[in-house]
């Protein structure tokens, strides 16, 4: 063991076995002092699902017509989507924040620290699932008003499983950025075109049910129905096979991103 | 401190196998202060990358701060310093905040960072600047930014990769009295890579030059220079004593590396001379007492460059421009 030298009045506590809760929690710490010094940036995220909800809900409710939705309100199907939808384009954009940093030396000098691999993804994963808890309360209160019937525990369960889902993505996400380091455009190119099929084949904007028998099946395939489909039963104030379903492809999400985050991370560095 | 064995680093590129490091031993002790000296794409930052935990070696081993890189990255992570090429902060971050976190990051509580990240702000004149964000800090001000960002933690080991480059000379000078000061008040054993040769010349006490991913040369600067290159001399003297002093300045060049021309009446010899600021005196004596007064005498001290040009037939400044 080296001693260290210490500067005066500073007590450096060496640090056990380093936990990763901890470390996660200074990332996603860093990632949230963003926002909060300027936090305008928040006000803008939480007027847009509105904006969307608003426009959209009605035009759906009378071009698709109300059996299509299972005997609910167009609102109470519709609510689900968007808050998934939130945390979809949250989380995959995970690796864009990271890709500044990746140009300048600040990645590289947190990779320097002792933080560990998985907190760097958790944690920046969860700064973009954060706002979503917000988000999809007010959206939901908003609502009521309109005839949408809130089940706050419901819903607070369907936000954690949505952030078990989003640390999986936002790992995906984090690992395209640094394989596309350099070549920023595959980044973006690559992010746009799997988010708008896994979106629509997940039945968020409109039912699928309504669609073909290919776009069905292909459906299946697509983890992100059982999450709509868990949040669409969580909102709706049940729990039920849907909802584990949902959680199944949330864990399975989360871990498949995490062992393909790691790998990245560490195919060159330790 | 650190102990190497063999450390190598190979790259793929475009199916075509680059050995960046060649299997290099280094050993350095505490306290020391240590300049990997090369062009660039000699391996001195490779060498530096691996030593940190950025890089896996493709094979050899290394001990830094007591701790096998590749048995305990994150162990070897928390006992050393790293201050990159770039710049460390994050652009939209306060000044503050960074310091902050980086002193989290190594496991300060928030009290010890914050009185740190104060201590060091005040040091390296950023007290002003700790609520600014880093896009809008000057270049000068973001390089005094990363010297505290990696001195948060007080590392025992500290590892700068090309410190000063892209800096004006007026901020290389104050970067170097903070390193300098932190030296002889802590002890801090430093390695740094550099291609600026009066950099490791006059700040190093140890100078190891790499090329082509070699160590090819270990010492001090000054041994370096004595062993390797010694003095320039060039005497000037009437074209009719020309004969004479060939001879005797011919005796005195060891190696007989002795240019000449002849303009205007005059012969100026040229020669690389060890010692040749003591043996110098005598020579021209010498050449007095032989009826070959010296019209002019240069003397010149070596460069590292010199010592790199002796060591590869290239120069040190051609290397750094390609």
């Amino acid at each position: 063991m080296i001693e260290q030298a210490v500067a005066p009045g500073v007590s450096l506590q060496r640090r056990g076995p380093r936990s990763i809760l901890t470390d996660t929690w200074f990332v996603f710490w860093r990632e949230m002092l963003l926002p909060l010094r300027d936090p305008f940036s928040l006000i803008f995220s939480l007027i847009q699902p509105l904006v969307f909800l608003g426009l959209f809900g009605p035009l759906l409710g009378s071009a698709v017509g109300a059996p299509a939705f299972g005997g609910q309100s167009t609102l109470q199907w519709f609510l689900p989507g968007v808050v998934v939808m939130i945390a979809l384009f949250g989380t995959s954009m995970t690796g864009s924040n990271l890709q500044y940093e990746l140009m300048t030396g600040s990645y590289e000098r947190i990779l320097a620290t002792p933080l560990s691999r998985s907190s760097l993804m958790i944690g920046r994963a969860l700064k973009e699932w954060a706002p979503l808890v917000v988000q999809g309360l007010l959206i939901a209160v908003v609502c009521i008003p309109f005839g949408f019937v809130f089940h706050p525990l419901h819903v607070l369960l369907g936000l954690v499983i949505l952030g078990i889902f989003g640390i999986g993505l936002g790992a995906l996400s984090y690992a395209l950025a640094l394989v596309s380091q350099n070549k920023e455009w595959i980044f973006w190119g690559v992010q746009q075109t799997l988010l708008f099929p896994l979106m629509i084949l997940s039945g968020i904007m409109l039912p699928i049910e309504a669609g073909p028998g290919w776009m069905k099946v292909a459906s299946l395939f697509n983890p992100l129905t059982y999450l709509v489909n868990a949040e669409r039963e969580l909102f709706s104030g049940q729990i039920g096979m849907d909802t584990m379903w949902g959680l199944v492809a949330a864990v399975v999400t989360a871990a498949v991103g995490l062992v393909v985050g790691i790998r990245t991370i560490s195919r060159n560095t330790n | 401190m650190i102990h190497t064995e063999k450390l190598t680093k190979t790259f793929t590129v475009k199916k075509e196998t680059v050995e960046a490091v060649k299997g290099v031993d280094i050993d350095v002790a505490p306290g020391e202060l240590v300049a990997f000296l090369g062009p660039n794409g000699a391996g001195k930052s490779t060498t530096l990358r691996m030593l940190t935990t950025l890089l896996r070696p493709t094979s050899g081993s290394a001990t830094v701060a007591g701790v096998d890189v590749g048995k305990d990255p994150a162990g070897v992570r928390a006992r050393i310093g790293y201050i990159g090429q770039g710049n460390g902060g994050g652009h939209s971050y306060r000044v503050i905040d960074e310091l902050i976190m980086q002193g989290r990051f190594y496991g300060m509580n928030t009290t010890d960072a914050k009185a740190r990240a104060e201590t060091l702000m005040a040091s390296l004149d950023l007290s002003d600047l700790a609520k600014r964000t880093v896009i809008k800090l000057s270049g000068g001000q973001r390089r005094r930014m990363d010297v505290a960002l990696g001195l948060m933690h007080s590392p025992g080991l500290l590892f700068l990769d090309e410190p000063s480059t892209g800096m004006d000379p007026q901020n290389r000078a104050n970067l170097w009295e903070h390193i300098l000061r932190m030296r002889e008040e802590h002890g801090t054993t430093i390695v740094l890579t550099t291609h600026y040769m009066d950099e490791a010349d006059s700040m190093s006490e140890r100078v190891i030059v790499i090329d082509h991913g070699t160590i090819i040369a270990d010492d001090t600067a000054s041994r370096l220079k004595a062993n390797l290159a010694g003095d320039l001399l060039a005497v000037e003297v009437a074209a009719g004593s020309a004969s004479e002093v060939r001879g005797l300045l011919g005796r005195a060049a060891a190696e007989g590396d002795m240019e000449e021309n002849a303009y205007d009446g005059v012969v100026r010899f040229r020669l690389r001379l060890a010692q040749g600021a003591q043996l110098a005196p005598g020579l021209l004596k010498e050449m007095h007492d032989a009826g070959a007064p010296a019209k002019s005498l240069e003397l010149k001290p070596p460069t590292l460059d010199d010592v790199f040009l002796e060591l590869t037939g290239r120069s040190l400044r051609e290397g750094a421009e390609v």
